[in-house]
């Protein structure tokens, strides 16, 4: 087992993580106090190919592997979780149903789209629709050449930005998780149309919106998979983007400790800086341990993918952990920084807020433990 | 026309230097392309952008870890590399000779370097190339433009700018406030390792220097804190000048 990075990878780690500090982190609270999309920052990202990197090298993308990818996820999120949620819910969410079931056709026009710039999003969730997915109601029609979708998505990242959507829909409700089909959906198609724009706890840099499908005509040639393959590429999707996730999750906590390590050397009480008292220290100990274990198992999780091996199990552990980290450091920090912590002067309320999310979005903690008990109790 | 960027490894700028047995340690530091040539490397891709030159080479002396400078630029957009090997302990002399002989076989019309190494700052190097090829150089420029075999400099000078024309091939060392260093691509960074890099050893020259020590900074001294009314104060500087710092006090 030789747990080093290639020499790509660190390069990539390197430059994502100079990216982040030099023209994200300064930016980060500025965004976030004013809801702020950051358009250029995104411009720039995708120059430099970061908004690409789940594009495969025979499409025109960088061919980055999984651990690449999802390093390179935890150096952007460590700068700013909303806008590594732009990133990864664009290139590797809204990417991984094209990845895993689309023919050599959608995958040229899907990445084509996408190396020219184009932000995607992935419509899975609605309003009556979240951990139990299955439920989903957005209605599909087969019309001739077309499908006609009619439904509303809730809580979608770059639902408002993005100009390619990956919808789920069903043909029937009937028909349970049997019946979902997943399409590529382009943004000018008409009766497509967006919500406003959520104001959200956290990650308040991306953009998360509803979107509305109302008698869209989708060519069949967008159909992703067969007919009634949806859910299976959904789930599988999930178990791809769980990793990265985790990773993001990694990168907040991360950021957490750094600025926890910090201010605990420059904060004096008692005549001392608070990071000679062993209560702070032990916090800090702690936060180190997590986090390099929350590393580990999405790393491991990556790293299996890009062997080719099973790796739903260790995905759904690395996701749920590194959110319970992200929490639980982000915690933490705001109590070194007492009641500086608690106020926007500083970064670590930020973080506090923005690990929120991790232990929410592509599948609840609730729910990943369900799949974690449900694989080890299978007789 | 044919560019040369002369690169180093150097310590990160914010590493924190500590030394071991006499000797600057490297244990635990991260090693980066001198800031300064990698001003110098994007100089070189903006002339290839602009279809100005046609090659861009980058070349490093010093031990294996030079390859990092030289990856790094490759995915910058540097089209080859080549590594001198090099004794780590080779003083500015044996290293201009090194790069010199490597210079006198590529033959390229321009050679582009940083006018010194953030970690020893001794600015030599480009200067002892130029010397040795018996080439023009131009020192610490801030701005760069080719036309008709010449290259036409703008440098600093002492309180403003100077403007120098020099015939090619010609050595010209930069400042960082040149041109603003790009970020590799994730693209630079897969295509990187598939650019060619040679490996050479170095022609064998003794040094000309030795270095006899090496010392920290003297870490800072808490300052002495003056405490009272006004006049006590006075009375109490007074009294350190004249009898503490001893600085003599003319009339
Ligand atoms: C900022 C943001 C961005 C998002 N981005 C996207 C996106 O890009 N695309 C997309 O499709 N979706 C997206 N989502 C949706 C997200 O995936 C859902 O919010 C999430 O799956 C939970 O669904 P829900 O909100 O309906 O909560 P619910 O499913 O209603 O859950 C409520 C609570 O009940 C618990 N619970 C539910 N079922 C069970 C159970 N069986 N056992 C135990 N506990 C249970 C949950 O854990 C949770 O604590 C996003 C959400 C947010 C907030």
């Amino acid at each position: 087992m030789d747990f080093r990075l290639t020499e790509e990878q660190e390069m990539m780690k390197r430059m994502a993580r100079e990216f982040a500090d030099n023209e994200i982190a300064p930016y980060a609270q500025e965004w976030d106090k004013n809801n702020i999309f950051p358009e250029e920052t995104v411009k720039k990202m995708h120059e430099l190919g970061l908004m690409t990197i789940g594009v495969p090298a025979e499409y025109g993308g960088p061919g980055l592997d999984h651990v690449a990818q999802n390093i390179v996820t935890e150096e952007i999120a460590r700068g700013d979780a909303g806008i590594a949620t732009t990133m990864a819910a664009s290139t590797l969410l809204a990417a991984d149903p094209v990845l895993i079931a689309g023919t050599h056709e959608q995958k040229k026009w899907f990445y084509g789209m996408q190396n020219e710039g184009a932000i995607a999003a992935f419509c899975l969730t609605e309003p009556e629709a979240g951990s139990d997915v299955a439920n989903l109601s957005t209605r599909c029609i087969k019309d001739g050449d077309y499908y006609i979708l009619n439904g509303t998505k809730q809580f979608i990242s770059n639902g408002g930005v993005a100009q390619l959507y990956v919808v789920f829909a069903t043909l029937d409700k009937k028909l349970g998780h049997k019946g979902i089909c997943a399409f590529m959906v382009d943004r000018n198609t008409p009766g497509v149309s967006v919500g406003p724009k959520e104001d959200k706890l956290g990650i308040r840099s991306s953009n998360t919106t509803q979107v509305i499908f109302e008698d869209v005509r989708v060519p069949a040639k967008n159909l992703l998979g067969k007919e009634g393959e949806g859910f299976k590429i959904a789930m599988k999707t999930l178990d791809l983007s769980r990793a990265s996730v985790a990773a993001m999750a990694v990168g907040v906590a991360q950021a957490a400790m750094e600025a926890s390590i910090k201010y605990a050397k420059e904060r004096k009480q008692f005549g001392k800086p608070i990071a000679s008292f062993q209560a702070i220290q032990f916090m800090l100990a702690d936060m180190a341990q997590y986090i390099h274990a929350a590393r580990l198992l999405y790393l491991e999780a990556s790293s299996r993918q890009d062997m080719g091996l099973p790796f739903t199990q260790i995905a759904s552990l690395a996701k749920c952990f590194a959110g319970d980290v992200a929490m639980k450091v982000a915690t933490d920090a705001v109590q070194i920084f007492g009641g500086y912590g608690y106020t926007k002067e500083y970064p670590v309320e930020k973080y506090f807020r923005d690990a929120k999310i991790m232990q929410i979005f592509e599948g609840t903690a609730q729910v990943q433990r369900l799949v974690i008990a449900r694989d080890l109790l299978r007789d | 026309m044919k560019v040369l960027v002369c690169v180093k490894q150097t310590f990160d700028t914010e590493a924190k230097i500590e030394l071991k047995d006499g000797k600057i340690s490297d244990a635990g530091i991260n090693l980066i392309i001198n800031p300064y040539d990698e001003v110098a490397v994007e100089g070189a891709i903006q002339l290839k952008e602009k279809g100005i030159a046609s090659e861009v080479v980058v070349v490093s002396a010093g031990s294996d870890k030079a390859m990092d400078a030289i990856r790094t630029a490759l995915a910058m957009g540097a089209d080859r590399g080549i590594l001198i090997k090099q004794d780590t302990g080779a003083d500015e002399y044996a290293r201009a000779v090194a790069i010199a002989e490597v210079i006198r076989s590529e033959d390229p019309n321009l050679v582009l370097a940083g006018h010194v190494a953030a970690d020893d700052g001794s600015s030599q190097v480009p200067t002892r190339i130029a010397e040795i090829l018996g080439w023009p150089h131009i020192n610490v420029i801030t701005s760069l433009e080719i036309a008709d075999g010449k290259v036409r400099c703008s440098s600093e000078a002492d309180g403003g700018s100077q403007v120098t024309e020099v015939k090619l091939p010609a050595v010209i060392s930069c400042q960082v406030s040149w041109n603003e260093p790009r970020y590799p691509s994730m693209k630079g960074i897969m295509q990187a390792k598939k650019k060619p890099v040679a490996t050479v050893d170095a022609v064998a020259v003794e040094n000309k220097t030795r270095i006899i020590e090496y010392f920290l900074p003297q870490a800072k001294q808490a300052g002495v804190k003056v405490e009272g009314e006004p006049e006590e104060c006075a009375a109490k500087l007074a009294d350190f000048i004249k009898n503490t710092a001893k600085i003599e006090v003319k009339a």
